[in-house]
């Protein structure tokens, strides 16, 4: 089905006041770049997409943010998705306003789900991801945890992501807190078991290591777009090289066509 | 100066600077008489059918629209604003659109994931001028969970596959419909937008 959507390659980038960073498992924060600077980048070497998460979110940093969102859409050409601290109508109006093409929800969610009713009544579906943050606690069984992995919600991960998709989340990241940072490839048994529960696309997140963890989360895992962050970010793995990767493996991705 | 008219909802500001990179001059509008005075317009597109058609009666477009479109003025239409061509939607219900097309707005069908998110090709149908230096296969990007069935076959520029083929690009005559998002399409989405410009006078 659906053979001719390319699955899609998304740059995560990080951002604390106004800087992006990179941590492991959300800690030893490690200062990176310019958020534009490495936009810029990420679209001409083919990225499908960009993902902005504020890290910080106080409301005085939220401004920062609102203009670093107007910044990336002024120089990049490719949809990009924002969140972090994202927690009223209001405040994802305003990052839609400044250039965002999706917002991503995620604490607030969990805290009131009927945000994302609100949100995608008001906006569409289209533009509403649900961010889930998932640990697994027992063999089959994955939760979902809020304030960078420090609080466990008791919300089973693939019930929470059914139900977001019930209230109208049009997308759906899933990032395996316990994966993240560390290389090993993506979990692919939580990815594969949510893509057979919801009917919405998914984006994985938390692993990436090796050109192969790409190839494996979009095929066996049926994960629509896979996320990465310190890999692009360091430059260990070049987009353009994952893309000709996975043209090789027969998976579908879009090539800038060359037509200057 | 092209009008890209504002009617409330989604993502303009990305259309606009879409819109300077090529060095097509615009202006984000409401008012009747500035569309009027505009070489081109871009009606853009997200949120829902009838909210949007509400919006463009309460600001007094219909009619303006509808004669710029018979006046021969280059119309666009971007995503929803494309499906606002049309004369029926069965977005939630059932919605009178602009109807300079023929045709009517339809759930995807089939048995695939709506919306329908993310980089699809342009299965060219012919090469009129808007396709010019597009390559046939190109990907666009596509967010949306509805689109234009019984349209004019004549009309069709280009289509893309998802679950079946949808109109991706329609035109006649001065009035064109994207139905992928060119403002966001990358270097493919920025030739497009330059070869609309093409068509001001």
């Amino acid at each position: 089905m659906n053979q001719m959507l390319a699955k899609r390659i998304v740059p995560c980038l990080d951002v604390d006041k106004g800087r992006v960073v990179k941590g492991k498992k959300f800690q030893n924060i490690q200062d990176v770049a310019d958020p534009v600077e490495l936009a810029q980048r990420y679209n001409q070497a083919g990225a499908d997409e960009l993902v902005f998460y504020d890290i910080t979110a106080s409301n005085e940093e939220r401004d920062i943010l609102a203009d670093i969102v107007e910044k990336v859409a002024a120089e990049i050409a490719i949809p990009f998705t924002v969140g972090g601290g994202l927690r009223t109508m209001e405040d994802i109006h305003k990052i839609l306003r400044s250039g965002a093409d999706k917002v991503s929800l995620n604490s607030s969610a969990v805290v009131n789900p009927q945000l994302i009713q609100q949100a995608a009544w008001k906006f569409g579906s289209q533009c509403i991801v649900l961010s889930i943050d998932a640990k697994q606690t027992s063999d089959n069984k994955w939760m979902v945890y809020t304030k960078g992995g420090r609080n466990n919600t008791g919300l089973d991960a693939i019930e929470w992501a059914k139900r977001g998709e019930a209230l109208g989340a049009g997308e759906i990241v899933i990032n395996a807190i316990d994966t993240d940072g560390e290389k090993n490839g993506y979990r692919l048994d939580l990815i594969k078991q949510l893509a057979d529960a919801v009917n919405i696309p998914i984006v994985a997140s938390g692993g990436a290591g090796t050109l192969e963890h790409f190839a494996d989360v979009l095929q066996e895992g049926y994960a629509d777009a896979a996320l990465a962050a310190s890999v692009f970010h360091y430059n260990e793995i070049p987009i353009p090289d994952l893309k000709q990767y996975l043209d090789e493996k027969a998976i579908n991705v879009r090539r800038e066509q060359s037509w200057k | 100066m092209i009008a890209i008219i504002d009617y409330g909802a989604g993502n303009i500001k990305s259309l606009q600077f879409a819109l300077d990179k090529i060095g097509l001059p615009s202006v984000v509008t409401t008012d009747p008489i500035v569309v009027q005075q505009s070489k081109a317009v871009i009606l853009p597109g997200v949120g829902a059918f009838k909210d949007a058609m509400e919006a463009i009666r309460g600001l007094g477009l219909v009619e303006v629209l509808q004669e710029e479109a018979a006046n021969g003025k280059p119309l666009l239409g971007i995503c929803l604003g494309m499906q606002l061509f049309y004369q029926t939607s069965f977005e939630d219900g059932r919605w009178e659109g602009l109807g300079l097309l023929k045709g009517a707005v339809s759930r995807i069908a089939g048995n695939v994931k709506v919306p329908h998110i993310g980089w699809n090709t342009l299965d060219h149908h012919g090469s009129p001028s808007v396709l010019t230096n597009i390559n046939d296969g190109a990907y666009v990007y596509f967010v949306h969970s509805y689109a234009v069935t019984d349209y004019e076959d004549a009309s069709l520029v280009a289509s893309t596959t998802y679950g079946e083929a949808l109109p991706a690009v329609v035109q006649e005559n001065n009035i064109i419909g994207m139905q992928f998002h060119p403002e966001k399409s990358g270097e493919v989405g920025l030739q497009l937008l330059k070869n609309f410009g093409e068509m001001i006078k």
